[in-house]
């Protein structure tokens, strides 16, 4: 595992190609083309602004607003890890012919869905940007430090996750199906169109095991509300989840390696 | 030198999951409680048993045998993309597998950006796919359309791509499957110059092929995998004329079994038609001639005054055969009992091809033998010294009947032979011909050089 592990340092070529391959070939012939990355989550934005400030109004309270940066702020890496993982756990399967017929290292293939959704993610920090100037948010430089370390957080727990999703999709397609639902489930679980403090104090606890709970507050934390990080411990904490899951996700993928070419 | 593949005892086992494949769900592995009986799998098949074999470096080695053999699977686990059950491959130096061409290749983004990306998946680093793109391009014969995305290729077009990209991955060892059907005469004469080149260059190639031509011409050694057991390795000429051999039995054994079951069919429909009629010893007309006697359709029809009780094709030593060869003797054995003496009756044969083209036709009258007496029980045989038909499946038509036509007995393509030949010549009938010249024509002796071989395969007969 470890030899299979280090690897993949060498197959960093082949994993940025496909990543752009992917980034290319997703809105090549749509007209907008690579501006999609930047409506997709505006528009997922307008519309639950819409719902939560002109349907239901008064439902949030003053130190979550504006709702639309708060909300953002949550929804750009939730869709990130989101997406990733609906992808990943397809992606053995749609890339079959990969895996059967020519050599190829199976584990570049969840990882290339991580990382080309990381870069929507990425793309989309500009419209962030732009809302953070538009309400005139004061930035801590210095609390931006965080925003990285956050990012890689995810990055770890979403491959580790990817990794496992997609070598156990291989045996059991009904996981696509389960996934999508659970998702939905996460996503309300996840203190994103809500915050924290809104959630009952019994509901809290849960929410506390929520892995991505911590995600998305040490976002907000660091990109929405003003002050220092009081985050960091959570974070911490959830580096070593994170690391914990990687390795879990990889261990497993690694051990059910030989059974793709003749599963898929 | 040393080996450029060495497989020790390679045995490749696959799941067979008899029951619809329960274990693709989640919840019936739940549901029954244990995720791990559920890993039994209820049988098993085995593709590969114990091959062993090594390749010495610049050997081009082939691998032969029948649909199932297993030859794809060692294939696979020579190239790693499968690791067998149990035993070792042991591969030295860098893998190119022909085993899927454009594996990979992205629809949407055009043949330039494949080229690279298939390149790096297949191990190059994009430097040296830029040294050798317009090489790629220029063997693919795709200049024009390097720039349009993949999806508006034709499979031709896909195919070659994804062959010049793999064969230029400059490969230590090539493994190739069954992949010289990609494109026109050319394009195969292309590969096979690279292959040869590759030979030159003193590469290693491991060829899975039907191509027995291609075995005997361009490999050093040769495999006959039956069953995932190595049954034959050697020489590829004293390997191929083995298996051909195997491949004759079985196929003998294929047509008789089916040749046995048309009959007792066209005896049955027959008989069944005959016993509407309650009238046994009367003759009766049974089964229905077709109105088209040109029109190829399996039956038996006629009075059965006179009945053909057995036929039997065989070859020069008198036993029962199927399959000949061009130029063979043949001998078609008629067993009759005349139910009562007659004195009007005419024996005849048809060959016909696999379309239901008449080839040859004829009977005891045509041959001016006038019949003069028939009774009791005897048998007729037509006698052919030379077979000359080219390759192909025929059928025969077996026949007595009156002068005029009206049948006793007619058996309406019931009996089949295959004949084989090794060349590749076309249309139905091989006339016994050579080639003289005068003047400066020279041929070069056949089998010197690979690719004369190739050439002279596409020309008449030789």
């Amino acid at each position: 595992m470890i030899h299979n592990l280090l690897a993949l340092a060498k197959y960093r070529g082949l994993i940025q190609t496909l990543v752009v391959r992917d980034l290319t070939a997703r809105y090549r012939g749509s007209v907008l083309g690579f501006f999609w990355s930047f409506f997709n989550p505006l528009l997922l934005m307008a519309v639950y602004t819409f719902v939560f400030t002109v349907i239901m109004p008064g439902t949030h309270p003053t130190d979550i607003q504006p709702y639309g940066l708060f909300f953002f702020c949550g929804i750009l890496p939730w869709t990130w890890f989101s997406s990733s993982l609906t992808e990943a756990s397809n992606v053995l399967i749609s890339g079959g012919n990969l895996i059967k017929k020519v050599l190829f290292p199976a584990e570049v293939l969840p990882i290339v869905s991580v990382l080309a959704n990381l870069a929507h993610f990425l793309l989309g920090l500009p419209i962030l940007a732009v809302l953070l100037l538009y309400y005139q948010r004061p930035l801590d430089p210095l609390e931006l430090l965080w925003f990285p370390v956050i990012v890689l957080v995810q990055l770890l727990f979403t491959t580790g996750l990817a990794l496992l999703l997609a070598a156990l999709t291989v045996h059991f397609r009904d996981i696509k199906d389960i996934l999508s639902n659970l998702l939905t489930l996460w996503f309300f679980s996840t203190p994103i169109i809500y915050s924290m403090q809104m959630a009952p104090e019994t509901y809290r606890q849960v929410l506390n095991v929520n892995p991505m709970t911590h995600l998305a507050i040490s976002y907000q934390e660091v990109l929405f509300h003003v002050g220092p990080h009081g985050h960091w411990k959570w974070l911490l904490v959830m580096g070593v989840v994170s690391t914990a899951v990687f390795l879990a996700g990889y261990f497993v993928f690694d051990r059910l390696r030989d059974s793709f070419a003749e599963e898929v | 030198m040393t080996n450029a593949i060495e497989a020790v005892n390679v045995t490749k086992v696959y799941r067979k999951y008899a029951r619809k494949k329960q274990f693709a769900t989640l919840k019936s592995a739940l549901l029954s409680g244990s995720l791990v009986t559920e890993l039994q799998p209820d049988e098993t098949f085995e593709a590969l048993r114990g091959v062993s074999f090594t390749v010495p470096k610049g050997c081009t080695y082939g691998v032969i045998g029948r649909n199932g053999s297993g030859k794809s699977t060692l294939l696979k686990c020579v190239a790693g993309i499968t690791r067998p059950t149990t035993g070792t491959v042991a591969v030295d130096g860098r893998i190119s597998a022909l085993i899927e061409l454009g594996a990979g290749f992205h629809p949407e983004i055009s043949g330039r950006e494949n080229v690279f990306i298939n390149g790096i998946m297949l191990g190059l680093s994009k430097k040296e796919i830029q040294k050798r793109f317009d090489e790629i391009v220029e063997f693919a014969e795709l200049k024009d359309f390097i720039d349009a995305p993949v999806k508006t290729y034709s499979s031709g077009m896909y195919m070659r791509l994804g062959f010049a990209v793999a064969i230029h991955v400059d490969p230590e060892v090539l493994l190739v499957d069954e992949v010289l059907a990609v494109g026109d005469q050319g394009f195969t004469v292309k590969c096979l110059d690279k292959f040869a080149e590759f030979r030159r260059r003193n590469k290693t190639i491991l060829l899975v092929t039907h191509s027995l031509d291609l075995v005997e011409k361009f490999c050093d050694q040769a495999l006959w995998l039956d069953k995932g057991k190595t049954h034959g390795e050697g020489d590829p000429k004293l390997v191929v004329t083995a298996y051909i051999v195997d491949v004759e039995k079985s196929e003998e054994q294929l047509l008789a079994k089916e040749e046995a079951a048309r009959v007792a069919q066209a005896q049955a429909e027959s008989t069944a038609a005959a016993t509407t009629d309650e009238q046994p010893h009367n003759p009766v007309e049974t089964g229905e001639a077709p109105t088209d006697m040109f029109r190829a359709t399996e039956g038996r029809w006629g009075t059965r005054e006179v009945e053909i009780t057995t036929v039997t094709v065989s070859a020069a030593d008198g036993t029962p055969s199927h399959v000949f060869h061009t130029g063979d003797p043949l001998t078609l054995k008629i067993g009759f009992r005349a139910h009562q003496p007659t004195r009007d009756f005419v024996f005849g044969v048809g060959i016909f091809n696999a379309d239901g083209l008449c080839c040859y036709g004829t009977n005891t009258n045509i041959d001016e033998l006038e019949p003069d007496r028939l009774s009791g029980e005897g048998e007729v045989r037509f006698v052919v010294d030379r077979l000359d038909l080219v390759e192909g499946t025929y059928k025969f038509d077996v026949a007595v009947h009156k002068l005029d036509g009206f049948p006793y007995d007619y058996h309406r393509q019931l009996y089949t032979i295959r004949v084989k030949s090794r060349q590749k010549d076309v249309g139905i009938y091989r006339p016994p011909h050579r080639w003289d010249v005068t003047g400066d024509v020279r041929f070069r002796a056949p089998g010197s050089g690979f690719k004369r071989g190739a050439d002279t395969e596409t020309d008449a007969g030789s």
